[in-house]
């Protein structure tokens, strides 16, 4: 079975047999649903942020602001619902986005997007788990799977910090509401 | 052509109420009154399964999306191309006339293969779904309004539910529902629950599915069609996954509109069926204005053209009737009587196999000793390993299984699921394929480290 070792590595099969991402986020600042209606797959994600260190009390010689670049990930939760893919994908992103600043998150976010329409991966960052999905990219009817998750959130953060994520793409096939 | 063998070759005249009742063949090979194909001669026949995909020889089960086309059909097409191109209906000159005969001929081919009282009943339409929006704009948007009601079933394809959907909000119309029971089959009893009054003397249509195509279920439309009748109403038969499975008789079965999409038999995509009674083709309005479809027009006004050029506005796709009258040629001469059997012979042998496997969940009927209303299609799911996984997997040893929801998403919500593997055969699959499928779905689990 020709070139599948390729895309269904052990790692992907472990985040999608376990994810990442499952504990409650009780008071999340932004709760989203993203759905791929063509083929079922659906998520819900909720993120709770961090302002940076003396931010939110105006100290630091700085005045408390709306969310900003700066901010941190400080909880994720993420119920998946799909194929192997689009679930290893959502729970790798979840291991990754922790601790993460808005901006981080952004450019990994963008360079993922990069890696599955055919581009390498930067040379001297580590990106862990992630890596493994490099395979999906030879099944070109399953980027979309893996893009789900991430997709969603960048929904999830252009409502939170607009100026920070810049322009979003829209995808037709993907559709992301916001949860309640 | 090479056929079928010679003792398949009697194809006995049935309506579809005897081919539904066709008990399933003998078993032991060789029998002399069997009725079946010789499966390694149609193979033959069509070209593309000769191909490799991923490397492996193509086991193509996503028979019921469309069927492959045999060679006879290929060269028709081209042929009409080659040598007799012209446009329709309107050229004196001799490809006008021979490409009007050819056009004209495919129509007769198809009244025949369905047994219709006319041949002008016989409307040529894109695909069945727009046999179906036909239906609802020019007969549904001049008869249906507020406290009309139009009967449909849980199971339905999304072209024969859409459409409704589309006309329920123009004319202010009721859409009500049939459900089904635990193994796919419409509940009829429903039909008569006092309670429910699901049919009753405000149903003005009853649309129903002829063969389920996600489930394979086999619904009685007979016993609909008498019960709408007696409501006063008109019964809609999605024929989808008929026409290509079972002898139809389109009258026998008490149809007053029956659409069906000829790639799904062997046929040509790009040209679709829509066989109605004659004088409802006479009461309806055009769907589509244009050429062909007028008598005279002025700069003010138009008259319609005579059923069927009435619904056929602008140039037909000519070639993809004569391609649609090779195909019926050659699903007559098989005798479809024998494609039933052939079928009924599979679908025994896939229901059998897949339940041997205790990590899978079926849906649909699953006796595979009661196939007497059940067509060669059935849906699954691994229990740990999503449909679109199989899918993959599955096309990785060369086998098209289609996973998804199979523009049925009211069925898988009423199922419960997300989507499903489908796996369904057609003249050309024969029980190894079966093996082959059963294999693939064990060393599915393989690539997922679970026990197969």
């Amino acid at each position: 079975m020709q070139g599948l070792d390729e895309l269904y590595r052990e790692v992907i099969l472990d985040h999608y047999r376990t994810p990442h991402g499952s504990q409650d986020v009780s008071d999340p600042d932004v709760e989203v649903e993203g759905f791929n209606p063509l083929c079922g797959d659906e998520l819900k994600m909720r993120l709770r942020l961090e302002a940076p260190a003396g931010a939110a009390d105006g100290g630091n010689g700085r005045v408390a602001r709306a969310v900003g670049a700066d901010h941190r990930i400080a909880e994720v939760q993420i119920e998946p619902n799909g194929c192997s893919i689009s679930v290893a994908s959502a729970s790798m992103l979840a291991q990754q986005l922790t601790g993460r600043t808005i901006a981080e998150v952004v450019t990994l976010k963008e360079t993922f997007k990069e890696v599955m329409r055919g581009g390498d991966w930067p040379e001297g960052t580590d990106f862990g788990d992630l890596e493994a999905l490099e395979g999906v990219k030879n099944f070109p009817v399953r980027i979309k799977c893996a893009l789900l998750a991430w997709m969603t959130l960048e929904q999830a953060l252009a409502q939170l910090a607009p100026d920070a994520v810049g322009e979003i793409e829209i995808d037709a096939d993907i559709e992301v509401r916001t949860a309640g | 052509m090479s056929i079928v063998d010679a003792k398949a070759q009697k194809d006995i005249e049935t309506d579809i109420e005897a081919s539904i009742e066709l008990s399933p063949p003998p078993a032991g090979d060789g029998h002399a009154a069997r009725l079946g194909l010789d499966v390694a001669a149609i193979r033959a026949d069509f070209p593309i399964l000769q191909r490799k995909v991923h490397g492996e020889p193509l086991v193509y089960l996503d028979n019921s999306a469309t069927t492959q086309r045999p060679e006879v059909v290929i060269s028709a097409i081209a042929d009409f191309y080659r040598t007799s191109n012209a446009n329709v209906h309107r050229g004196v000159h001799a490809l006008s006339e021979e490409a009007t005969a050819a056009y004209e001929g495919a129509r007769e081919k198809v009244a025949a293969f369905i047994n219709a009282d006319q041949t002008q009943s016989v409307v040529f339409t894109r695909n069945t779904t727009e046999s179906i929006n036909l239906v609802a704009h020019a007969w549904g948007r001049k008869h249906l309004g507020e406290g009309d009601e139009v009967l449909l079933s849980v199971l339905e394809h999304h072209s024969n539910l859409v459409p409704w959907q589309m006309l329920a909000q123009a004319t202010g119309c009721t859409l009500r529902f049939l459900d089904i029971d635990d193994e796919g089959r419409l509940r009829l009893d429903q039909l008569h629950e006092q309670d429910l009054d699901l049919l009753n003397d405000r149903t003005r249509l009853v649309a129903i599915t002829h063969v389920s195509n996600a489930l394979g279920a086999i619904n009685p439309v007979r016993e609909i069609a008498d019960a709408a009748h007696a409501k006063g109403a008109l019964l809609l038969v999605d024929g989808a996954q008929g026409v290509p499975h079972a002898p139809v008789d389109v009258q026998a079965l008490g149809a007053d509109f029956y659409a069906f999409s000829p790639h799904k038999a062997c046929g040509p995509m790009g040209i679709g069926v829509l066989w109605a009674k004659r004088d409802l083709l006479e009461q309806m309005d055009p769907f589509l204005g244009g050429g062909e479809m007028i008598r005279d027009v002025t700069l003010e006004r138009s008259t319609w053209a005579q059923v069927p050029s009435k619904f056929e506005a602008g140039t037909p796709s000519v070639a993809d009737a004569v391609g649609l009258g090779a195909a019926i040629d050659y699903l007559s001469a098989l005798g479809m009587n024998n494609v039933r059997a052939h079928e009924q012979r599979v679908v025994t042998y896939l229901l059998e196999r897949l339940q041997e496997l205790p990590f899978l969940t079926l849906y649909g009927p699953r006796d595979p000793q009661d196939v007497t209303t059940r067509c060669s299609v059935a849906s699954f799911n691994d229990n740990d390993i999503h449909p679109h996984d199989l899918g993959t997997i599955l096309d990785r040893s060369g086998i098209a299984i289609r996973a998804g929801h199979h523009c049925a998403k009211p069925l898988m919500r009423r199922l419960g699921v997300m989507a499903t593997a489908r796996a369904s055969f057609y003249i050309y699959n024969d029980i190894d394929e079966v093996d082959l499928l059963i294999d693939a779905l064990r060393g599915a689990r393989k690539v997922f480290g679970l026990p197969a």
